[in-house]
C-alpha cells in the first residue's frame, strides 16, 4: 500500500502545479484592472486604435482632468456619498433598535416580531406593488427614495441579535438593572457601545451595496440633480450618450470623440477608487461579517 | 368567543404594560418593514385585479386568474424560463470553483504570497455592476478590446462576443467568477483552517501523498459546509442578479438574456402601456416558486446535513 502511494504525483510537483496555476488565475484577475489603468493615462487615440493592452501609451491625465469639467460626476459623487452616509448610519441604527429588544429572552413580543421580520426574507410584494407604494408615498424624485425603503434590513437585525447574545454576557444585564438603569440606557449606554465590531460589519454591507447600486435611482429618480454616481457611470460606460457635438467642427469633434473614449476608463477608476482604497482596511470586517452571517445560517 | 378575544387583548396590554420600554424599540424599525414590506405585499392583491390606477388598488375589478395565464400562454413564456433556469444551473456547475481556488490558497506555502494572492482575489468583489459590465464592454470592445483581439489573432475570426446570444450565459457566469470567486472562497478557507494538523501528519506517517491528503482529509472537512451552500442557492433558483443581466441586455443578445426579473421590469414598469397585474402576477409566480424551493430544500438540508433553516 504504502509504495502504492509513493508512486504518485510527488508533493513537490503538486506545490509547483499549485503556484503555477494560483499565478495564472491572479493574473487574469489582475489583468482588466491594469488595462483599464493604463487606458485611463493613455492618449485617446492610441485607446481609439486598440494600441494599448498593458502599459499607458502616450502618457497622459486629460481623462482624469475631463472628470473634473464634467460637472455630472461631481453632482454624482456627493450624491452617492451622502446616501450612503445617511442610509448607512440609519440603518445600523435600526439594526440596533430592533436587535436589542429580541436579544432579551423575556421579551412577551419576541416571538410575534421574530415571525414577523423573518417572513420578509422569504417573501416580497415584488417590484410592482413596491413601485407602487413609493409613487403613492410622494417618495418618486427625491432623496429619501435612495434611503428609507433598504434602511431596516431583517437579516441584520437577526445578525446583529446573535452577536448580542454571543458576546454580551446576561449577567451584565442583570448587574444594570439591579442599578436601577432602564432599557433604554441599557441599549445605549452598554449594548451598543460592546456592538462596534458587529456595527462595523453592518455598516459596511450597508454602505457598499450603497456605493455600487443603481437600480433603486433607476427606477426611482428622474431629476439629474439626485442622481448617484452609478447613473452617471452608466450613461457614461453603457449607454454612449454623446457629449453634444453638432457646434464643432471636425476636428473638435475627433477631439472629443477620443476624450470621451478617455472618460470611460478614468471614470472606471474614479468610480471604484473610494472602495478599493478602503478595502485593506475593511476586509478583514468583511471576512468577519462573513463568519458571523454563515454561523447564523 | 367574546370572552377569548378579551383573555388575548387583555394578555397583549399587560405585555405592553410589562416591556413598553422594549416595544417602543422595536416599532421603529418594524413600522418601517411593516410600511415597505408588509404593504406591497397587500398590494400583490392586483395580480389577481384588473388594475386601473384611476380606481385603485382596492377598486379595482378582480379578474381572477387571467394575468397569470397570460403569463403562462405567451410566447416569451418558455424562452425566459429557459433563460432563468440556464444561468442558475450554469451557476451551479463552477460551484465548486470556489472550494478548489481556497484548497489553492490553503496550500500556499509563502504566507506573504498567501496574502497577497487573497487580497487580489477578494478585491474585484468590490467593484460595481455598472462598473463591471463596463469593463467588460471595453475590454471585448470588437475594434479597441485586447480581449477580443486575441481572439482575433488566435481564431483570425473578428467577433462580436458582446451582441451574441450564445456568448452570454458563459460571459454572463464567468465574468462573474472573476468578480467574486476570491470572495466567496473566504468560507472555506477559514473551514480549512479547523481541519486538525495530527490527521495530515498521522496521513504522512502512513505514506500519503498531498494529493491523497486533500482528497480525503481536506476535501471531507468542507464538503458539509458546500452541500449546504448548494441546497440552499437551490432557492434562488428563479432568481438571476438582476442589475447585471439588465446592464449585458442587449438588441442581439436578448434570446438568451432576457430573464424572469428583467422581463417583470419591461412589462410592469416601461412598457409603453406598463401592465401592473400582469408585472404583479409574474413576480407573485416567481415569489410562490422560491417561496415552495424553500421548503423543499429546508427539508433536503435538513435529512442531508441536520441543518434545517427553521
Amino acid at each position: 500500500m504504502i509504495s502504492k502511494h509513493n508512486t504518485g504525483i510527488s508533493d513537490k510537483t503538486v506545490y509547483f502545479i499549485n503556484y503555477v496555476l494560483i499565478t495564472i488565475f491572479t493574473l487574469i484577475v489582475l489583468y482588466p484592472v491594469i488595462f483599464v489603468l493604463s487606458a485611463s493615462f493613455s492618449d485617446g487615440n492610441a485607446v481609439m486604435h486598440g494600441k494599448v493592452w498593458l502599459y499607458p501609451v502616450g502618457f497622459t491625465t486629460r481623462g482624469y482632468e475631463a472628470i473634473f469639467k464634467y460637472s455630472a460626476i461631481m453632482t454624482g459623487y456627493a450624491n452617492s456619498l451622502y446616501y450612503m452616509i445617511v442610509g448607512t448610519v440609519l440603518s445600523v441604527f435600526m439594526s440596533a433598535l430592533g436587535a436589542y429588544p429580541l436579544s432579551r429572552k423575556d421579551f412577551s413580543g419576541k416571538k410575534f416580531f421574530m415571525i414577523l421580520l423573518l417572513i420578509t426574507m422569504f417573501f416580497s410584494g415584488g417590484l410592482i406593488p413596491s413601485y407602487l407604494l413609493i409613487k403613492s408615498l410622494g417618495l418618486i424624485n427625491t432623496r429619501w427614495v435612495m434611503i428609507l425603503p433598504g434602511l431596516v434590513s431583517a437579516y441584520n437585525i437577526f445578525v446583529f441579535r446573535t452577536y448580542i447574545n454571543n458576546t454580551i454576557p446576561l449577567e451584565l444585564f442583570e448587574a444594570s438593572r439591579m442599578d436601577g438603569i432602564n432599557d433604554f440606557q441599557y441599549l445605549f449606554r452598554i449594548v451598543i457601545p460592546l456592538s462596534k465590531p458587529i456595527m462595523a460589519v453592518l455598516a459596511l454591507w450597508h454602505a457598499v451595496g450603497s456605493w455600487n447600486s443603481y437600480f433603486t435611482a433607476m427606477i426611482y429618480l428622474r431629476d439629474r440633480n439626485l442622481f448617484p454616481l452609478q447613473l452617471f457611470l452608466r450613461e457614461v460606460l453603457l449607454q454612449n450618450v454623446d457629449i453634444d457635438v453638432s457646434m464643432m467642427d471636425i476636428e473638435e469633434v475627433n477631439e472629443r470623440r477620443q476624450l470621451q473614449q478617455l472618460l470611460r476608463y478614468s471614470m472606471i477608476v474614479a468610480g471604484s477608487l473610494p472602495l478599493m482604497i478602503a478595502y485593506p482596511f475593511i476586509q478583514k470586517y468583511f471576512v468577519k461579517g462573513v463568519m458571523v452571517g454563515s454561523l447564523k445560517g | 368567543m367574546k370572552k377569548k378575544k378579551d383573555s388575548i387583548g387583555a394578555r397583549i396590554k399587560k405585555a405592553i404594560v410589562k416591556d413598553w420600554q422594549l416595544f417602543i424599540l422595536i416599532m421603529i424599525p418594524i413600522s418601517f418593514v411593516i410600511v415597505f414590506h408588509y404593504i406591497p405585499i397587500y398590494g400583490v392583491q392586483i395580480a389577481f385585479k384588473s388594475f386601473k390606477p384611476s380606481l385603485g388598488i382596492m377598486r379595482s375589478p378582480w379578474i381572477g386568474f387571467d394575468n397569470f395565464k397570460n403569463f403562462f400562454n405567451s410566447w416569451q413564456f418558455s424562452r425566459i424560463i429557459v433563460n432563468t433556469l440556464r444561468l442558475s444551473f450554469y451557476g451551479m456547475l463552477i460551484s465548486p470553483l470556489p472550494v478548489i481556488l481556497a484548497l489553492q490558497i490553503n496550500y500556499i506555502t509563502n504566507a506573504k504570497y498567501r496574502k497577497a494572492v487573497q487580497m487580489i482575489t477578494y478585491a474585484p468583489y468590490f467593484i460595481s455592476n455598472v462598473v463591471l459590465v463596463g469593463i467588460i464592454n471595453l475590454l471585448l470592445n470588437v475594434r479597441t478590446g485586447p480581449l477580443n483581439n486575441l481572439i482575433y489573432m488566435i481564431t483570425g475570426q473578428q467577433t462580436d462576443i458582446l451582441g451574441s446570444a450564445t456568448a452570454f450565459p458563459h460571459l454572463f457566469t464567468w465574468s462573474g467568477v472573476w468578480k467574486s470567486l476570491g470572495f466567496n472562497a473566504i468560507i472555506y478557507i477559514s473551514t480549512l483552517a479547523g481541519v486538525d494538523v495530527e490527521l495530515h501528519e498521522a496521513a504522512i506517517c502512513d505514506g500519503a501523498n498531498l494529493l491523497k491528503r486533500i482528497w480525503h482529509i481536506d476535501i471531507p472537512h468542507v464538503l458539509p459546509t458546500y452541500v449546504l451552500l448548494l441546497i440552499l442557492s437551490m432557492r434562488n433558483i428563479l432568481q438571476t442578479n438582476f442589475e447585471k443581466v439588465f446592464l449585458m441586455q442587449n438588441s442581439l443578445n436578448i434570446r438568451t438574456s432576457e430573464v424572469i426579473s428583467t422581463y417583470v421590469y419591461k412589462v410592469g414598469l416601461v412598457a409603453n402601456i406598463p401592465n401592473y397585474g400582469l408585472g404583479t402576477a409574474i413576480g407573485l409566480f416567481n415569489s410562490l416558486v422560491g417561496l415552495i424551493l424553500l421548503i423543499i430544500v429546508n427539508r433536503i438540508a435538513d435529512k442531508v446535513a441536520g441543518y434545517g433553516f427553521f
